[in-house]
């Protein structure tokens, strides 16, 4: 009885404190600007972002060698991505039309973020090759 | 003697412990958030204890189910004080640092007189699974004092980004552990599970944390509400 209400209080805890969490690490991406050459790529019009260009990203970002440590966050914001598929399944099981939206315009977030990791790569790949190119 | 695999994933546990301490090191929070260096050697230096009674003991000894719960419950013990510390950085603003020492100071020791209870009122039990019920309790003690602070954080709106991510980081690791720990005392007999569960889970923190210390600077804010609020 005792264990079994820990753990559903304790996992709706985490949800909330994971959400939160990973929101942090998005909002520190918002404010960053892309470069034109990453938005031809990622295939970006303004500064929002789909949820569907997503899977996409994270098949880019892998062929980017890592920057610097980020891989935690990406890995991070792919979880929430994956929370939000699911959720959206269960909402729309639910008929509320309305988390709909919300959870599209999160995972809009998540591609931005994607984006944003993906910009960060690039610019860290080019420095290399311009150290490289120079000795 | 560890399996390759468990050989693995607790060299894994053990370097990102180093190099989360190396992270504030070199972020200077050795001064300013001193308990986490302190959660973190007393991380280690359990890793070390658990990797030698493996090898004399083994994986499935009462030796290892001991050490390794009530080492737990001791690191348990050193995220209070990783807490204590992260109130006196949410109120120290308002001058409560006073309060705040004695409040930490009274929740320990209510802390310790309730284990000290729970221990001596079980002293028959202490051979069953009182071991994972006492981890349990403590850290769900923990999930709520974290949530008192995160609430607290959002009326103050906290804005320095990296308190609200060393919070909020805590409150994923305590509860993701009440909640295992929890699953663990109603299903204990998955052995092979729970023995690459709980390594791999207590990687969360440090990971964390060394990332808020790389990526983060000092002065960086966020509001709170951004962290709320859907899509603010």
């Amino acid at each position: 009885m005792m264990p079994g209400m820990i753990f559903a209080i304790s996992l709706l805890a985490l949800l909330q404190f994971f959400v939160s969490y990973t929101r942090s690490l998005i909002a520190e991406s918002r404010t960053h600007q892309l470069s034109d050459q990453t938005r031809d790529i990622c295939g970006f019009t303004a500064k929002t972002a789909r949820g569907d260009q997503f899977p996409r990203l994270l098949q880019l970002i892998e062929l980017c060698p890592e920057s610097g440590g980020d891989g935690f966050k990406v890995r991070s914001v792919t979880l929430y991505f994956r929370l939000l598929g699911l959720a959206n399944g269960v909402f729309r099981w639910l008929m509320v039309p309305s988390a709909a939206v919300w959870i599209e315009a999160e995972r809009g977030c998540c591609a931005y973020a994607a984006a944003v990791a993906l910009d960060r790569r690039i610019a860290y790949n080019r420095t290399i090759m311009a150290q490289q190119a120079s000795h | 003697m560890l399996d390759p695999v468990s050989y693995g994933i607790w060299l894994a546990v053990v370097l990102t412990e180093v190099i989360s301490l190396a992270c504030m090191i070199r972020g200077r929070a050795f001064t300013q958030h001193f308990t986490l260096v302190l959660y973190l050697c007393s991380c280690l230096a359990s890793e070390l204890g658990a990797h030698a009674i493996l090898g004399n003991s083994g994986y499935n000894s009462d030796a290892y189910y001991y050490f390794f719960f009530y080492s737990k419950s001791l690191l348990t013990i050193c995220l209070y004080f990783v807490l204590m510390n992260m109130y006196s950085h949410v109120f120290s603003d308002m001058g409560a640092g006073k309060y705040i020492r004695v409040g930490a100071a009274m929740i320990m020791a209510g802390t310790a007189g309730i284990s000290y209870y729970m221990v001596a009122a079980s002293s028959t039990r202490l051979i069953t699974n009182f071991a994972a019920e006492l981890g349990q309790n403590l850290y769900f003690v923990a999930v709520i004092l974290t949530y008192l602070l995160w609430f607290a954080m959002a009326k103050l709106r906290e804005n320095r980004t990296r308190v609200l991510q060393l919070v909020l980081s805590m409150g994923v690791y305590v509860s993701l552990s009440a909640g295992s720990f929890a699953i663990f005392n109603l299903y204990p007999n998955h052995d092979d599970f729970w023995k690459y569960y709980f390594p791999i889970t207590s990687m969360w923190l440090p990971l964390s944390w060394a990332y808020t210390f790389l990526k983060v600077p000092k002065d960086a804010r966020l509001a709170t509400a951004k962290v709320l609020a859907p899509n603010s």
